[in-house]
């Protein structure tokens, strides 16, 4: 099964790609629809107008996260995406309703509130590091992150 | 033999010409010698070859499942496969075995189909180039093929044909090396931005992504909930068209999998293109786009003209916005699906103590690569009270925008769309991680990701070589559950750009040695 490299099979159609002069002169009678330039350009990356996210906010979404971002390029990361995402200001979307699912419009299947599977305790519990009987053992609850200040986070020097 | 389609070797095994277990054996050899290519992650021998035993007493009995019944098949490793290990490339999962198979690995045992292995993938799914899990980056098959080895150039005499591999794109690269080097016949991927066609067309093998809702998610760790679909990889469009009829239908284990009733087909040899109005969306010229493919996608163009069809150039104008609002959407939903991983059920855990907060955040920290963390990290930031109208709600309604431009264009008449599904072909790997994953997904699932968010269905189907040997692939976008109509289409374009197969030494090797005395008229 000999197939032809990309050339050949431009040429062996019969048919030559129309110069990009051709295309110009006379658009009606382009034989082909496929733009012959880009019909867009990337924004330029816009300064935020914001402030850069504060110390306070970024301690907050490592609480809430329970991730932290380790060092400044963590930081960079998060800056620069809140940059590529302000992009979205542009488009206006005024009555526009906000769309959770394509399958929006259906009526989406919920079976009986049946218990028909289940007794895999010792399935579900094979996974688990530290356990005790049936149960999962976690460390003590309720005590919250230390702050800011007593924690070794790399926010701290920031 | 092994770089037969899965139809046909399907009719080997049923004519007697091969046994399952021979199959499978030649496959896990095959696995071996390429292991260079770190396309599998777990490759699971024994189980194997156990299932291609009863693959070969069903067979004997003249009793097999299907045409799935002792083919061999990969997974991408954020499905769950009970008793394998599923690790998703990440610290979190490594170790973790799931007491349970997702629903499309089940159908496909269920049919009798041969679980080689675990692919190789990004971490969690996230990334274009399978570059970015923690088993290390996938190469692909075409960088050791002679037809790039004859046109590889090299830029300085430090650079040898070895360092400079080309990736395989992502993230479901290690699922596309495997179809693409012959070591097995179909594998599954998954799609959210892109992730099943753009290593499909890197790799120069079929990617479908079926419409959302069409196959069941029930077992694929999640990415991003609305936007995800399992993705199938295979060397050609009919088999494609097999493995989407072993997998489509409603599951009631998934809420999301539509009720209707979905009957598998076969495609038509001869199709009739001329009534047919192909869309040639303008935005899809996005900057960045390669003369070649440009050139490509032009010749296509003229192809479906020739034959007919009415080829009109569409307008999509929201396209430039879709990655924008794909990443708002996608970080919002993985900062929650990513909260699962805490260590205390499954998984890695950290052998932090004070307190179960400070347990979860090392276990995380411990866990999660970088890629990871930025993505959970930006999901909470636009999740906050303060930023939740401005860039979450906003981004659904970007949404709702680019999923009107699509219904529009179907709804003046047009069938179906053909874009090209990368910007150009494979990057050297030493090239690509020089910008970082944010930057390079961005840049690659332009052309991909609109799909996604308006889960429709789509197609790559490799359609020629180019200057440096490597394979490029175009795509087609289909309407809401025409999978039918789109892999006619696809097939009918198949068949006219006869893409070249690749030539691999290893694999030259591996069939002559076992097929010296075999017949192979039948397929050549």
């Amino acid at each position: 099964m000999r197939a032809l490299r990309l050339g050949r099979w431009l040429q062996a159609g019969g048919l030559p790609v129309p110069p990009a002069r051709a295309v110009l002169t006379a658009p009606g009678t382009s034989p082909a629809p496929v733009p012959p330039r880009p019909a867009w350009q990337h924004g330029e990356p816009r300064p935020t107008p914001q402030q850069k996210v504060t110390v306070e906010v970024l301690d907050h979404l490592e609480h809430l996260a329970l991730v932290d971002f380790r060092d400044a390029e963590g930081v960079e990361r998060l800056q620069k995406a809140i940059q590529f995402a302000d992009q979205l200001r542009d488009v206006n979307t005024d009555g526009v309703e906000p769309m959770d699912s394509v399958l929006e419009d259906r009526c989406l299947y919920l079976r009986d509130d049946d218990v028909t599977e289940g007794n895999c305790t010792n399935e579900l519990l094979k996974n688990a590091r530290e356990k005790v009987e049936e149960y999962f053992v976690a460390p003590p609850g309720n005590i919250p992150l230390p702050k800011l200040e007593e924690r070794e986070t790399f926010l701290q020097s920031s | 033999m092994l770089r037969a389609s899965l139809r046909e070797v399907s009719a080997a095994l049923k004519e007697g010409h091969v046994t399952p277990t021979e199959l499978c054996q030649r496959c896990l050899s095959l696995i071996k010698s390429t292991k260079f290519l770190n396309a599998y992650i777990t490759v699971a021998e024994e189980t194997a070859l156990k299932q291609a035993e009863e693959s070969e007493k069903r067979y004997r009995r003249g009793q097999p499942l299907g045409v799935l019944d002792g083919i061999p098949i990969a997974v991408k490793d954020n499905f769950n496969t009970a008793g394998i290990e599923t690790t998703c490339a990440s610290n979190m999962l490594k170790g973790y075995i799931s007491p349970y198979n997702a629903t499309a690995v089940q159908k496909l045992l269920d049919q009798g189909a041969v679980l080689l292995g675990k692919t190789n993938l990004d971490e969690f799914a996230m990334g274009s180039g399978s570059t970015d899990g923690v088993f290390g980056p996938v190469r692909n098959p075409w960088s050791y093929s002679r037809q790039y080895k004859e046109k590889f150039v090299p830029k300085s005499h430090s650079q040898d044909e070895k360092s400079n591999w080309v990736i395989t794109g992502g993230s479901s690269g290690g699922s596309a090396a495997a179809v693409s080097s012959f070591t097995c016949f179909a594998a599954l991927g998954s799609d959210t931005g892109g992730s099943t066609r753009n290593p499909a067309a890197h790799c120069g093998v079929v990617g479908l992504k079926p419409t959302y809702g069409l196959i069941s998610r029930h077992g694929l760790i999640p990415l991003v909930n609305s936007m995800d679909v399992p993705g199938i990889l295979t060397r050609c469009v009919d088999d494609a068209a097999v493995v989407l009829g072993s997998l489509a239908g409603h599951d009631p284990k998934d809420s999301t999998t539509i009720q209707d009733d979905f009957k598998p087909f076969e495609l038509p040899n001869v199709a009739d293109v001329s009534k047919l109005s192909i869309g040639i969306p303008k935005e899809y010229h996005a900057p960045g786009l390669s003369s070649e493919i440009l050139a490509l996608w032009s010749k296509a163009a003229d192809l479906f003209k020739n034959a007919g069809a009415k080829v009109i150039e569409v307008s999509l104008p929201h396209t430039c916005y879709s990655i924008v609002c794909y990443h708002v959407l996608c970080t919002a939903e993985v900062a929650s699906n990513m909260a699962r991983f805490d260590g205390l059920e499954y998984g890695h855990r950290s052998d932090m103590n004070k307190s179960t907060e400070s347990m979860y955040a090392a276990t995380r920290r411990e866990g999660f690569n970088d890629v990871v963390r930025g993505r959970i990290l930006s999901g909470n930031y636009f999740l906050l009270k303060q930023n939740y109208e401005n860039y979450f709600i906003k981004a659904q309604k970007v949404r709702r925008l680019i999923a009107n431009d699509f219904v529009k264009v179907f709804r003046s008449g047009v069938d179906i769309l053909l874009t090209p599904t990368t910007l150009c072909d494979a990057v050297p790997y030493m090239e690509f991680i020089k910008e970082d994953n944010r930057t390079r997904s961005a840049q690659d699932d332009i052309l991909t990701q609109a799909a996604n968010m308006a889960g429709l269905p789509a197609i790559n189907v490799p359609t020629a070589l180019s200057e440096r040997g490597l394979p490029i692939g175009l795509q087609f976008i289909g309407r809401s559950f025409q999978e039918k109509q789109l892999l006619t289409v696809a097939k009918w374009f198949e068949k006219q750009v006869k893409f070249p197969m690749i030539q691999l030494e290893e694999v030259k090797r591996h069939d002559h040695d076992a097929f010296q005395h075999q017949k192979s008229a039948s397929f050549s």
